[in-house]
């Protein structure tokens, strides 16, 4: 394949309908799949795709500390690391740690130590895995969404689910999950993680500009994207079991038949 | 006091339990005058007391507990035991039955590594590693049988409401069963086939936890793999 040109212009992201690269409307979410204890070995795992986003998340724990000097006295300490996958994006990404990537750890973490009971569990540690697979923008927010799942699915209590999404500024429009390209050539980003019920605001990130009333307007637009993904997380952790059910009862009726 | 979640619906984290002066059991927090789940489980209600069985998770230990555990190194005065907790557990030479002198010489006579032990938590709290004792019937190295191991948060429904569950389980496929509440279960049967009907009926109470009914379906799978219905008695 030839090496691309730079380009000399940016894509048209919005058509003058007012419909998105991807057909989406401004304020509309990507298709979001979200799945529930999908690995085995893992205490607790989710996999999460929004968009071409392909996210797999694991929570071991709570488990003993090691190094043992990291250990805290009265809760559990909580370590996160996400992670790009080499095949994750157009052009091969070291699969060392980048900067990018120790910062996401971090905010991921600190958006999701809020909700977990960690004093419930001193002198131990949980360790939390975002696998990015493929990327697609907002990846941040998927692996918080993912994550909270994969919390949940390991048994560890917590308050509630975190849900998370972004905002942006598109050709001076305020649009709703920004995808790669949307997220490359706009104006601004502001990723949200939010707890809907105790209304906590846990993750609030922005580069590029906004004004005050773009600013409210978008966390308005987040807030309310973050209560719909929260709603497809509870279903997605329950679905689960009752998943479960549906394959006993299915089997107990072809044995009447029998 | 309304409990707006009915007794046994599966609910998330975050989810509404109840509402009102209810005493909050384990697995629930309150806010205000609300009660909300902490875990993904099944509600339950015992008097006035709401709470959440979880359907996942770890072993915590608890003074008193019977657990199963391997023997991971043999120090000069006890041994370090693997409990699948997230804490290591401890089980000092002081604590195994048997006249004092003997034991002194050579721990790894008694239990060496890789044993399988029944032990019962001695201590335990936030601050300090699970100790265990051997001392107490039906305690010690345990070199026959199956081991199963399968999720802590099952061993409840293992056992069932008053026992129902093991008891049903013992009757029906003729094995003695120990279970330990770090999710470590023992099968004794008289023949490979007895145990072999009887860890996939324990793998199956853990598979279908969360079901109603349960007891009766795991009884219709095991007369169906015809196994002789007999107590073992030793």
């Amino acid at each position: 394949m030839w090496e691309k040109l730079p380009e000399t212009k940016p894509p048209e992201l919005i058509d003058s309908k007012g419909f998105r690269a991807d057909g989406r409307r401004l304020d509309q979410l990507r298709p979001i799949k979200l799945e529930v204890g999908i690995l085995d070995k893992a205490d607790g795992s989710a996999y999460v795709e929004q968009g071409k986003n392909k996210i797999m998340c694991a929570v071991y724990g709570p488990r003993e500390a090691h190094p043992k000097h990291i250990a805290l006295p009265d809760r559990a300490v909580i370590r996160c690391r996400y992670h790009m996958a080499p095949f994750s994006v157009d052009e091969r990404k070291s699969p060392a740690p980048s900067r990018r990537e120790m910062e996401l750890s971090k905010v991921i973490r600190e958006s999701l130590e809020p909700v977990v009971l960690a004093d419930l569990y001193p002198r131990t540690t949980i360790d939390l895995f975002v696998e990015v697979l493929q990327s697609d923008g907002g990846s941040r927010c998927a692996g918080i969404t993912g994550a909270s799942l994969a919390l949940a699915d390991a048994g560890i209590p917590m308050t509630e689910l975190v849900a998370a999404c972004a905002v942006g500024k598109v050709q001076g429009q305020l649009a709703l999950d920004l995808s790669d390209s949307e997220d490359k050539y706009g104006e601004a980003d502001l990723p949200v993680a939010f707890v809907p019920n105790a209304n906590l605001v846990t993750l609030l990130q922005m580069d590029g500009s906004l004004t005050t009333e773009e600013f409210e307007k978008g966390l308005g637009m987040a807030l309310e994207a973050c209560r719909t993904i929260h709603g497809l997380q509870r279903e997605a952790l329950k679905k689960k079991y009752h998943e479960m059910k549906d394959v006993v009862e299915e089997k107990e009726e072809s044995e009447v038949v029998a | 006091m309304v409990l707006v979640a009915e007794v046994k619906q599966v609910v998330a984290p975050g989810e509404l339990v109840a509402e009102g002066d209810h005493i909050v059991g384990d697995n629930v927090y309150r806010v205000g005058n609300q009660i909300f789940s902490a875990s993904v489980g099944i509600v339950e209600a015992d008097g006035n007391r709401v709470l959440v069985v979880p359907l996942k998770g770890g072993y915590i230990p608890m003074v008193g507990d019977m657990v199963a555990g391997r023997i991971v190194d043999v120090g000069l005065s006890g041994w370090s035991v693997d409990i699948l907790a997230p804490y290591p557990a401890m089980l000092p030479a002081s604590e195994t039955p048997g006249p004092r002198g003997a034991r002194r010489r050579d721990l790894s006579e008694t239990f060496d590594v890789g044993d399988m032990v029944l032990a019962q938590v001695l201590a335990f709290d936030r601050t300090r590693d699970p100790l265990l004792t051997t001392k107490g019937p039906g305690l010690g190295k345990v070199s026959t049988g199956r081991v199963v191991e399968i999720s802590a948060a099952k061993i409840p429904r293992l056992i069932g409401r008053k026992g129902s569950m093991i008891g049903m389980l013992k009757r029906e496929t003729g094995c003695q069963i120990t279970v330990g509440r770090n999710g470590v279960a023992m099968v004794w049967g008289k023949s490979p086939e007895g145990e072999r009907v009887a860890v996939e009926a324990i793998y199956m109470v853990e598979r279908e936890a969360h079901k109603r009914g349960l007891t009766d379906r795991v009884r219709e799978m095991i007369v169906k793999a015809g196994v002789v219905g007999e107590v073992a008695r030793d």
